[in-house]
């Protein structure tokens, strides 16, 4: 391990301080288990109530997945699209940034009304808060196509289709695999948020459930379950872009 | 010596306008010249004065305002597969190594993207010797990154040139390089030109590039560009870098010089 002083002594050390701090400053302050458990009592939540913990979270899990697979396909889409044409770019921009600029807090109710409590109107937020950042990236990687590179294969009689897909769409990947850590810690925002708004199950859900009843700790259990779960999440997507985009990241070349 | 062959490229009181009405630009006024086959032409000017659009024009990527562009006899109407490119930026994939690289016009051009499939290996063999012979042998499964701009350079000239195109056309090409990495790439685009009986056409601001290269030089005026002055570059051929020290050389140079910027 080469960089193990950063990349792992020193993010835990980092953590570990504010856990004790934390611990420190419930004590200090002698605050109630109400306003701030300490941490031992929250890591002692989790553990009682593991089984509800887990299968929530699993809940979460599956509708950020599927918000976000859906985000995915319908932003690669868009992207290429928009990034294809400028007609197409002229006439979907205005709308897709009034549409972005709806917190989606105020979308849900609606998906509630269409859809019922429940998985889906979960797995419509997370996917309606997390396709945007996809769209505009992809839709970036693709315009900014060097002018001289296309005239290099268009002298040779290729088509755009042929420009779009030699150059265009692996010149985005970056730009996409980069879009995909910001998508994909939103859809968990937005499956969350529709949980907390009207569920039957998930995180949100029971983090809602467990304040009705001030099981503060349950609550705080969940906040690590999300922080955990985002963790995960993100570096999953990380690992996926170091992986087909490594190209990117190679920048020491030998000049 | 060159002009004996064949002509290539006609152009015709040929006139190139940017834009519509009002804001109509006009890039190049008037041009009339013949491009032999296997000469050598360097077009030079003042910035701006439409040498790229000279370039764009003969490749088929803008069309002609007016007049009459021909090539073998046929009016271009469109992009003619029959070029290869290279500018001042290489321009190259940076997910594709060198070889992948100079493969992508045979991606693309007809008939060999359809074989593409069936002799991939054949094709990578015909790549990998052409890199070679401009000194990349050893780097043919190097990523962009990892070459150096020169060797950027090579490897986009070699990409222009896998298709064996009939014209080779080269905008500034040398233009980012130091002044020893682009002496050396001058004697390589010489001994491509030698060895491949290429026509080719180079836009540059060099004065002593053009002449060390070229055949026929043409002077270009700020813009509209028309051609202010030809010179026929009779220096002889294979010229060794030695000569850039010379008197002659240096007369072709400095009367060149002298129509630059004065119209």
């Amino acid at each position: 391990m080469k960089h193990w002083k950063e990349n792992i002594l020193a993010p835990l050390a980092f953590t570990v301080a504010l856990i004790v701090l934390w611990d420190i400053a419930c004590v200090l302050f002698g605050l109630p288990a109400t306003v701030l458990p300490t941490p031992s009592a929250v890591a002692k939540a989790l553990v009682q109530y593991w089984p509800a913990v887990w299968t929530n979270s699993l809940q979460t899990l599956m509708t950020t997945l599927l918000g976000f697979g859906l985000a995915i396909v319908f932003g690669l889409i868009l992207g290429v699209a928009i990034g294809w044409s400028k007609l197409i770019y002229g006439a979907l921009y205005p709308v897709m940034i009034a549409f972005n600029a709806v917190p989606k807090v105020a979308v849900v109710p609606i998906l509630i009304i269409w859809f019922g409590i429940g998985t889906i109107p979960a797995i419509f937020t997370a996917f309606l808060i997390s396709f945007f950042p996809i769209v505009v990236n992809v839709a970036t990687g693709l315009a900014t196509t060097e002018p001289e590179l296309q005239d290099v294969l268009r002298a040779l009689g290729a088509s755009k289709l042929d420009v779009v897909r030699k150059v265009g769409i692996p010149r985005s990947m970056p730009y996409f695999f980069g879009s995909l850590k910001v998508a994909i810690t939103l859809a968990f925002v937005g499956s969350v948020v529709s949980e907390t708004i009207g569920a039957n199950s998930g995180l949100g859900k029971m983090m809602l459930d467990a304040q009705a009843g001030f099981n503060v700790e349950l609550v705080f259990a969940g906040v690590a379950a999300l922080a955990i779960l985002g963790i995960a999440l993100y570096a999953l997507t990380a690992l996926v872009e170091k992986r087909f985009t490594g190209w990117a990241f190679r920048a020491e070349g030998i000049g | 010596m060159m002009n004996a062959g064949e002509s290539l490229v006609v152009l015709d009181h040929v006139s190139m306008t940017y834009g519509h009405g009002k804001h109509a630009v006009k890039a190049v006024d008037d041009l009339t010249l013949t491009i032999h086959k296997g000469e050598f032409i360097a077009v030079v000017g003042p910035s701006g004065c439409g040498k790229s659009s000279m370039m764009k024009l003969i490749s088929g990527l803008k069309p002609t305002s007016e007049g009459v562009l021909s090539i073998e006899g046929k009016r271009v109407t469109g992009p003619i597969n029959k070029v290869g490119m290279a500018f001042q930026a290489a321009n190259l994939l940076p997910w594709r190594t060198a070889v992948d690289n100079v493969l992508l016009p045979l991606e693309i051009v007809e008939p060999h993207r359809s074989r593409m499939g069936r002799e991939k290996a054949a094709y990578r063999h015909k790549a990998r010797a052409l890199l070679a012979s401009v000194g990349l042998g050893e780097f043919t499964e190097k990523f962009p990154w990892q070459l150096s701009g020169g060797m950027q350079q090579r490897t986009s000239i070699c990409r222009a040139l896998i298709h064996e195109p009939e014209i080779l056309m080269l905008d500034e090409p040398f233009g980012a390089l130091d002044a020893f990495t682009r002496e050396e790439l001058w004697c390589m685009t010489r001994d491509i030109h030698q060895s491949r009986g290429v026509t080719a056409m180079l836009v540059t601001h060099d004065l002593r590039e053009a002449v060390f290269l070229a055949d026929t030089v043409y002077v270009m005026s700020d813009r509209p560009g028309k051609i202010v002055k030809v010179q026929t570059i009779n220096l002889p051929r294979p010229r060794d870098l030695e000569i850039t020290y010379e008197k002659p050389f240096q007369d072709l140079v400095h009367e060149l010089r002298s129509h630059i910027g004065k119209h």
